[in-house]
Parts: structure tokens; sequence; C-alpha cells
């Protein structure tokens, strides 16, 4: 019924873990615990192109667009590793975790010959562009709107908590192209926006509780773009959007947000020996075992070929729930003030975590979206 | 799997379909011995089933293993899944295989094995021995020994687990079979067999509970079309899938026999103790107070699992260990230990 396949041992994954960690432990050697709390938030090209200069990136795509032909257990170690050192992924990561994979999909000859490459040398920083104003969990309530014009399309409209629209290169925006709301699913498409050279957008940006910046407000303003833009097939924008959401939610980044605070936390109960330490790394270990267990099967499924959106929405769902409760874990046995300014790296991890986790069961699909989407894989109607 | 294993897990199924009706788990329930499905699996072979080699079944280890979750399916009030560890242990040793009942006894258990002239000797008392009224035979373990007891011992008091199913405290005095202790304990593959169970039974609640919201309507309309009912579905789900990915991992650290098997059961019991207990939470409130009742057959898969939590070492003793074991491990080292598992 819900099929989590056994992970095979790879050996050359496994060789590659090993190239991996003596890659990160020189690179990223002088990042703080905190620094390393930020990971999918730290932004760094540089870092993205010395990934992408290794070969891992794009890594299980064709060799003629840049990518390497590697299997789904090679990258799973990469992005893993880089995620549990606390690397800066930020500058690399939806690019190479669902706007590529959505191009390679469904992209046109020349959008994947143009584009493919320079995400995989860690060269091009995308953002998406689902999210409005009046359309969050709704996603079928897209207003924003594209209409066929002479040679292109005039979109009008308004993209919301836009990661790095500021930094980006290049958009995959989800908007109607034909009807209106009350068609839902029904004449959507997907357009790829050149960030650095379309007229007509602006991108504002919007602070979040943590006082970063990181998202914005997108505003298009009958900007224009080329015939070219299309990704795919005009109307076909829901099955394909919905397509690329089962790869954002496929990775193992969906239990590894909090990771720091664990190994702080683990470093500071040492040698206590209480029950209470005990029990707790005791639980959180056998959590993240067994989360890694669930999300090494998804991306067995995903190797071989087969549908994981059920599995992925599951793992996503108990891991943004590991993920969430370690702050609360992490102050119920340390008797100390979080504090982001504190020399105490554990106080300063603490802190940063708690101010973010409530974004962990929001992101990428709300708990709640992945709950329906579990109960209507087992039937539930 | 392969092909054996499958057809034979349906063979499994089907025999147990027959001989462990609906009457059949309620008497066991009530606490007797359910001998007519004990004869049965011991006609059809099935107390060898992971013994390698010429004797057994040839299974590889793997798929012998997903039996044992099997019989947690359907909840099998029977020994059988002590016996057939038991027997691959004993043929691994090169001690004689046993055709009925073995009672495991862990080295916890305190019993001792001594040297006597050229023999050797089991004797003390244990307590909570699964099946111990019904055992023909005894596998101890002791000082780095497991030993084989066929008599010798006697049950002291008859005492139940939260299923009913017989745990007794035995007195055990005279002669054992000896040969060195496998690298995991008895108690590790006890915990194992009862980490598998409890996968296979949480498989059936997840089951049995969207049978019951897809059936059961009120408000004119299926339990199943309300969003709360599907979300404490999916939440019951995701605990399952849990649970089953814990005991896939201490199954497959097991058959392999890695150095970290221990660790990998470790986790799989402090998991999945946790999974039964929000498992059953869920599965018994969406079940209403239908499940609530003798006659439903959900408390035969929810008393089960309040019993296997906790034995072979209770959930909060495997959960202690794999802490103690991960504070050791240096911090910069805790996620390459997490991969090596």
């Amino acid at each position: 019924m819900l099929d989590f396949p056994s992970p095979p041992h790879h050996e050359a994954a496994e060789r590659l873990r090993d190239e991996v960690r003596a890659f990160l432990a020189a690179e990223i050697a002088g990042r703080t615990p905190l620094q390393r709390a930020e990971s999918w938030n730290g932004f760094d090209r540089a870092f993205s192109r010395a990934l992408g200069a290794r070969g891992w990136l794009g890594m299980t795509w064709p060799k003629r667009y840049g990518g390497h032909e590697r299997t789904t257990f090679e990258r799973y170690v990469v992005v893993e590793e880089t995620l549990a050192a606390g690397a800066p992924v930020s500058a690399h990561w939806i690019a190479d975790r669902q706007s590529g994979p959505t191009l390679l999909k469904f992209g046109s000859e020349a959008q994947k010959e143009s584009i493919l490459p320079r995400i995989a040398a860690g060269d091009c920083v995308f953002c998406i562009g689902m999210s409005e104003p009046d359309s969050g969990s709704d996603l079928a309530a897209v207003r924003t709107r594209a209409e066929p014009v002479a040679g292109g399309w005039r979109v009008t409209g308004t993209k919301l908590w836009t990661t790095n629209a500021h930094e980006a290169d290049y958009m995959i925006l989800f908007c109607r192209t034909s009807g209106s709301p009350a068609d839902r699913h029904k004449g959507t498409s997907q357009l790829l926006v050149d960030m650095k050279a379309t007229e007509g957008m602006t991108v504002r940006p919007i602070y979040d509780l943590a006082g970063q910046h990181h998202f914005n407000e997108v505003h298009f303003d009958q900007a224009f773009l080329p015939a070219t833009a299309l990704i795919g097939t005009e109307g076909n924008g829901w099955s394909q959007v919905m397509s690329e959401l089962a790869f954002e939610r496929s990775g193992p980044e969906r239990f590894l947000s909090s990771i720091q605070l664990l190994v702080e936390l683990i470093r500071a109960l040492r040698g206590s020996g209480s029950d209470l330490a005990q029990q707790t790394i005791g639980r959180l270990t056998a959590h993240l075992l067994t989360l890694r267990r669930l999300s090494r099967g998804v991306a067995t499924l995903l190797e071989e070929g087969r549908d994981a959106a059920v599995q992925a929405a599951i793992v996503k769902d108990l891991g943004a729930t590991f993920e969430q409760e370690l702050p609360e874990i992490a102050r119920s046995l340390v008797d100390a003030e979080p504090d982001r300014q504190s020399t105490r790296d554990l106080l300063a991890v603490l802190a940063y975590t708690m101010m973010v986790a409530p974004s962990f069961s929001l992101r990428g699909g709300t708990r709640e979206i992945l709950r329906g989407i579990i109960a209507r894989g087992l039937g539930a109607r | 799997m392969s092909e054996t294993s499958f057809v034979l897990g349906e063979m499994v199924d089907r025999l147990f379909a027959r001989v462990l009706d609906d009457d059949a788990m309620r008497s066991a329930r009530a606490g007797a011995w359910p001998d007519a499905a004990w004869r049965a699996v011991v006609e059809q072979g099935l107390l060898r089933a992971l013994v390698a080699g010429d004797q057994g079944f040839g299974l590889p280890l793997a798929d012998g293993l997903a039996l044992v979750r099997q019989l947690g399916r359907r909840a099998v009030p029977l020994p059988l899944a002590e016996t057939m560890i038991a027997n691959a242990l004993l043929e691994k040793a090169g001690l004689p295989v046993v055709d009925g009942v073995v009672g495991l006894v862990p080295e916890q258990a305190g019993v001792l094995l001594r040297e006597e002239g050229s023999a050797w000797r089991a004797s003390g008392e244990a307590d909570r021995i699964a099946w111990g009224r019904h055992a023909d035979a005894l596998l101890v373990e002791a000082g780095g020994r497991i030993g084989l007891m066929t008599s010798h011992f006697r049950v002291d008091r008859e005492g139940s687990n939260m299923a009913a199913q017989p745990r007794d405290r035995m007195v055990l005095d005279g002669p054992a079979t000896v040969a060195p202790a496998p690298r995991l304990s008895l108690l590790e593959a006890g915990a194992l067999i009862r980490a598998l169970a409890m996968a296979g039974a949480l498989q059936t609640l997840v089951a049995m509970t969207i049978e019951h919201v897809s059936q059961r309507h009120q408000f004119g309309r299926p339990l199943s079309a309300f969003q709360v009912i599907q979300h404490g579905l999916a939440r019951l789900a995701a605990e399952s899938a849990a649970a089953s990915a814990a005991a896939d991992l201490a199954a497959d650290a097991y058959a392999g026999d890695s150095p970290r098997a221990g660790l990998a059961i470790a986790a799989a019991r402090a998991r999945i103790g946790e999974a039964a207990g929000i498992a059953i939470g869920l599965a018994h409130q969406l079940h209403g107070a239908l499940g609530f009742t003798e006659e439903h057959r959900l408390h035969w898969f929810t008393t089960a699992l309040w019993a296997w939590r906790d034995e072979y070492g209770t959930a909060a003793w495997w959960t202690r260990r794999l802490g103690a074991e991960a504070l050791a491990w240096q911090a910069p080292s805790y996620w390459p230990n997490v991969t090596a598992v």
C-alpha cells in the first residue's frame, strides 16, 4: 500500500560520501555553528560554483546538458552531507532540486541547452513563482495572468514568499494563461522568467521574523515574456507544478533543518550521564535514523522511476515535526536563555533555530496539505 | 524478496486465516492455548523457517524475518517467532534444532551456566518467559555462551502480558548443551522479533482503521469525508510507516550481520515503542466506542502492541541505551555515526 523499498547498499555512493566530507571539511572549515545552522538560508555563489566544479550539481542529468548521469543515491549523499555539515546551499538549492528537473522534464530543447549546464556549474540561481497574496496552500486559485500577445506574453500579477528573487537569475512562474480562477486547474501554465532582463517586474524585500531577507514580493505589471518562455505545454501547468512540488518534497532536507542544534545539544549533554539526557538523545537519534531510512526509501522509489508523492509527504510531515520539536526539547534540558549573540554556540543556535522553526511545517506544502495528500493516498475521500 | 519467499508468505497467510479464525483468536485472548493452530504450524515445518542450510527452508534470513512481521499482521498468539529465531541460532551454533516450543532466556534474566566436569548445567530463576508453561526447551544465554535445555525446568508462577499471552516465572536446574554465544545477544534477537511483529500489527491497525472510517457513516457522510478524520488517519499511517522503516533498518542490519545491528535494533525498539503508543491512541479514537468493545477485533492488535513494546527490554530501556551510545560518540562524529547504522 505505502511501499518504502529497502535502499540498496551503493558502493559508489559510499565512496563519494568520503570525498564530499573531505571537501566540506576544507571548504567550510571557518563557518561557526550559528552559520552552519542557517544552512539552506546560507547564500554563497562561490561555494555553489565549487560544488558544481566537483560535478556535484545536476548529478543525475544527461551529460549533454552538463549533467553527470549519476544515480539518485549519489545525489542523495551529496545533498545530505552538505546539509548535515551546514554548508551554504541556498545559491544552488532550488535550481538543483526542482527547477532543473522541471526544465529537464518539460522544457524546450533551447531551454535545456542554455540553462541546465549553468545550473550544473553552480552558476545559475532560481526562484519559485508559485504562492500569491491570495493563493497559498490553494495554489489553483492563482491569479497572475499571462495574456498571449504578438511574439509572447504580457504578465500581470503578484508572487509572494519568493525566496531569493532578489538574487535569482530565473523564476519558474506558475500562472493563468486562459480562463478564470473559477476554472481551477485548467488554463494554467509555467513560464520561464529572466529575472535580470524582464521589464515591468519589480522585486520588493520581505523580512522574516528572524530579521533576515530571504523572501520577496515580485510584482509583474504588463511584463513582456517572449513566446519561448513557455515551459512544456500551455494549459498543462497544474500537472507540471505538481510534479515540481514532488521534487521539492522528496529530499533529505525535510528532516535536517535542526541538525546543528542536535549536535550542539549532544555536545552540551555529554558527560552528564543523566537518565533524562540518555532518554532524550536516544529518542531523537531513533527518530533521525528512522527518518533517514524513510527518506532513502523515497530516493529508491525515484531511482526506480516510481511515483513517490505520498511517501514524500509522509517523510516531510514526520520530518518537520522532528525538526520543530528540537528547540523545545533543547530548552527543556538546558538551563539558560536562548540568545543569538551568545558566545555559547548552543544558545545562539537554539535562538536561531527557534525563530525559523515555525516555517518548517509551512514551506513546501503545509502540514495540513500534506496530511490531505497522505489521506487521499490511503483512499480516504 | 524472492518468488519462493512470496509464495511462502501467501501460504502462511492462508494457513493463519484458516487455523486462527475469530473464535480461535477470541479464546486465545481469554488465555487458552491455540492447540490446533500450533499443530498446523508444526506440521508445515514453520518452526524451521529461519534455519539456514538443509535443516531449514533455505530462505535468505531477510526473507525469513519478513515472515515474523507477517505473524504480527495477524497478531498470531503463538510462540512461533521465538521458536523460529531460536532454531536459527541453534543451527548456527551447531546445536540441535527443536521441533517444539522454545523459550528464550536472555542473559538479563540472571540464569547461570556452569561447567560441571565434562558437562554444563543451567540453574537459576527467570521471570516473564514467553509461553514458558508450553516450552519444550529453553535457550539460555549467560557468560558468553548459549545453552539449550530440554528438561529440568518448571513453571514457578504463571503470569501473562497485556494481551493475555503466557509470561511465566520459571525455575531451571539441569543439564544444558552449550556453544559460544552469537555476536548479537538473545535479548537483541528477542527485541528484533518484537520490533518486526509490531511493525506488522501497526500495518493491520492502519488497514482496519481505513476500512472503518470508510464504512461508518455519521452526519450523513462516511467518516473519511471529514478532514479531521483524514488527518488522524494520515498521522496513523505515518507512524506505521516509521515503525516499518525502523523495523526494516534493524532486520537488514541483523540479516547482514552488521556490527551496527545492536544500535539499529535499539533504534527500532525506541521508535516503534513510541509509534505504537501514538497509533493505538489514534486507532481507538477513529474507531470510536465500537473499537472499545470485547467483540471488536481491534483490541487483538492494540493489546498485543501494548505488551510487545515492553518485552525483551522496555522501550524506555532501549531508548536510554541508544542515547548512552550516542552521547558517547564525539560530537563532530555524531553524523558519521548516524550514517554508519
